[in-house]
């Protein structure tokens, strides 16, 4: 049978496939960040099922942790990309590939 | 005695000094400690030789540290004065000391001139040490200083690339002779235990009958390294272009230092080579066959050095050759006579060319007798002194020593005589030839600057000494005394005679002074000899010797390291160096630029990981 746990922890399995996908196919860079804010948040979520499936705090506490990291992960992330555009007048990520050994 | 160490310490320190501070004394201070240092050691040795004979000629052995200890095989840094050692001594710091001094005159307008007094103290500091060393190894440390400083004088002026060329041609030949000495060495270490000459030869009759076949080998191998640094037969062909250094070094080498250097070593050895009868013949059938060869080269050469170097390797011969047939104080009473008229001789022959403004062929000098009296006088004592002239010379005495030891010594033979006898009418005929060519006849050449004093000087000396230091031993028929050989008797052995007879010494001595007298007045009468072109150009280039060696060993090398000149065993290493760079190819293809291919490689990573994890955990 399904218990909560198991179908919350499956749809953050499902969220976190979802988002490595798209950002293996995806090639502009803002959907890219998009994708890795939707993996942060299925981890977020993998972290809350398992604080209510067990009755403790801690969980809760990480999804806290998390959701600064993406905010600042964002802020940077965003930075980044604005000068990428700068200089390639694009927001293609394979343009961005001049580090090539 | 205690400071007998002074005497190679002294030169040594006169290096060094010059070496480090030859700007801040000058050049005045560069002459006084260059002719200082071995004026002081000839000072030395003349009070230890003074002491040595005053105190009962006793062997005195100076410990000054340990070099080597390894088991039971100890090498010290040891000194070793004997009768034998004293005599070289001698030689060395005084006639050293009189080339040093004609150095001062001869180089004085050289802008290398500490270079050159250095290199000069170094090589005589080397040369005394290889005299006065107690054990081989040693001796052998000397004998490569003296090989270095030979390389680096010979190629003094080294902006000429012949003088470079010949400098390195002295160096690998006297190797080849080195050689064979560091594996006469070994076997010796291998077979006695030692390198400490006195226990080498006190072992050596113990161990070895008569003519062993170890014994053989091992003397076979000193006589080796005798004839690399002596220039005789096969390696005799250095000397004649070792005349590219300046003239000073010339007199040194051949006279004072490095070429009797195989004499003293076969004569220190002297039981090894009485053990071994075989190589002691060796040695006197080296000994004729050179002094001839290289007689008839010097009747050709038109540069006067060339002339005298090979008269150098002729008389050296000579002593091979009374060292072959035993008569080892015959040897190194030649050796005396030989250093005071060839440095004489080769110095005279410097003020000559120096005159002449640095010319040295014979053909464009002539008539100096008038222009350059001086020279002429000592250089004519030096040339009757070569020629062994009766009586006032002193190579007579000792060269018709070596004559009639020749034949009458046990292992000596007729032949021996005769070959000697020829090689001495051969010496009086190319060296007056030198002699009326350079000093008689019409002037071809102007004289420049007639040489100074500081040249003069040493010229003197050694006039003195060519003519009387034949009188330290005389001949059964004239006056017979033997203050040289008795002086020996404690080092070397006597002569084993095989008759004893006054009436055949003096026939021996008049047919040698005869035939001298005959060379000099064919001279006299012809300077030009009738033999066939093609065999003097074939003596002129030293009987082909040079250009033998140079299609058996040179040539062949050159095209074995123009074949190799990829340099074969580098293959391994290259392509080492190329494997790691094909790797680095390949990896850096990876690093394509591409954000989401390095994604893929994590993802695929963590997939792989957690694939192995979860078969770990739930399949096996």
């Amino acid at each position: 049978m399904i218990t909560s746990t198991t179908a919350g922890l499956t749809l953050a399995g499902i969220l976190f496939t979802l988002g490595l996908i798209s950002i293996l196919i995806r090639r502009n860079i803002i959907f890219m960040l998009v994708s890795v804010e939707i993996m942060l948040n299925a981890a977020g979520l993998a972290f809350v099922v398992a604080a209510s499936r067990w009755g403790q705090p801690e969980g809760q506490v990480m999804f806290m942790f998390i959701l600064a990291m993406a905010a600042a992960e964002v802020s940077v992330g965003l930075a980044l990309i604005l000068q990428l555009y700068h200089q390639l007048k694009t927001l293609d990520s394979d343009e961005a590939s001049r580090m090539r050994g | 005695m205690q400071w007998i160490y002074l005497i190679p310490a002294l030169p040594f320190l006169g290096a060094l000094i010059l070496v480090l501070f030859s700007r801040a004394i000058g050049k005045t201070g560069v002459s006084l400690i260059g002719c200082g240092s071995v004026g002081i050691a000839a000072l030395i040795t003349l009070i230890a030789g003074g002491q040595f004979i005053g105190g009962g000629w006793q062997q005195f052995t100076l410990p000054l540290w340990n070099w080597l200890s390894i088991g039971d095989f100890n090498i010290g840094i040891t000194l070793h004065l004997d009768a034998l050692s004293l005599a070289f001594t001698f030689v060395i710091t005084f006639v050293g000391f009189l080339i040093h001094l004609y150095s001062t005159g001869y180089m004085a307008d050289d802008p290398d001139y500490a270079r050159f007094f250095a290199c000069m103290n170094l090589f005589v500091g080397s040369m005394l040490m290889l005299v006065l060393a107690d054990n081989l190894l040693l001796l052998y440390l000397g004998w490569e200083g003296v090989g270095l400083c030979s390389y680096l004088l010979i190629g003094f002026w080294y902006k000429d690339p012949a003088n470079g060329a010949a400098a390195r041609k002295a160096f690998i030949v006297t190797r080849v002779g080195d050689t064979a000495m560091a594996i006469a060495l070994f076997l010796l270490v291998q077979h006695t235990g030692s390198l400490q000459l006195s226990t080498i030869l006190a072992r050596a009759t113990q161990l070895w009958a008569q003519g062993d076949p170890t014994v053989t080998l091992i003397a076979f191998l000193l006589l080796g390294g005798a004839v690399g640094k002596s220039a005789q037969l096969p390696l005799q062909t250095w000397l004649p272009d070792a005349m590219a250094g300046p003239t000073p070094v010339s007199a040194l080498i051949h006279a004072a230092t490095m070429v009797t250097a195989g004499v003293y070593l076969i004569a220190r050895t002297n039981i090894l080579f009485i053990l071994a009868p075989a190589a002691q013949a060796t040695v006197a059938i080296v000994g004729a066959v050179t002094l001839i060869l290289a007689g008839c080269s010097a009747f050709v050469q038109t540069d006067i050095k060339r002339v005298l170097a090979y008269s150098t390797i002729s008389q050296i011969g000579y002593m091979f050759l009374a060292l072959g047939v035993g008569a080892w104080s015959a040897a190194v009473f030649h050796f005396i006579t030989h250093a005071f008229f060839k440095a004489l001789l080769f110095m005279g022959a410097g003020a000559v060319i120096v005159a002449l403004h640095h010319e040295q062929d014979m053909f464009r000098m002539g008539g100096l007798r008038k222009s350059l009296p001086g020279v002429f006088w000592v250089f004519l004592t030096g040339a009757a002194s070569l020629v062994a002239i009766p009586f006032i010379s002193a190579g007579f005495y000792s060269k018709d020593q070596i004559v009639w030891l020749a034949w009458s010594s046990a292992n000596g033979n007729i032949g021996y005589w005769l070959v000697a006898i020829i090689g001495a009418f051969i010496t009086a005929m190319y060296t007056f030839r030198m002699v009326f060519l350079v000093f008689f006849g019409e002037e071809k050449t102007h004289v420049h600057h007639p040489p100074g004093r500081s040249m003069m000087i040493p010229l003197y000396i050694l006039a003195v000494c060519s003519t009387f230091a034949g009188f330290i031993e005389l001949p059964h028929t004239l006056g017979h005394i033997t203050m040289l050989s008795d002086l020996l008797r404690p080092v070397l052995p006597s002569v084993p005679l095989q008759f004893e007879s006054t009436g055949l010494e003096w026939v021996s001595q008049g047919v040698a002074a005869l035939l001298s007298f005959l060379g000099i007045y064919i001279i006299w009468r012809s300077l030009y000899i009738p033999f066939p072109v093609g065999l003097k150009e074939f003596w002129k280039n030293g009987w082909g010797f040079d250009m033998a060696y140079d299609r058996i060993f040179v040539r062949p090398f050159v095209l074995l390291a123009r074949w190799n000149r990829r340099d074969m065993v580098d293959k391994l290493y290259t392509g080492l160096a190329g494997l790691t760079r094909s790797f680095h190819r390949a990896m850096s293809a990876t690093q394509s630029g591409v954000l989401r291919w390095y994604i893929m490689g994590i993802v695929m990573g963590a997939v792989l990981i957690l694939s192995v994890i979860i078969w770990r955990q739930y399949v096996v």
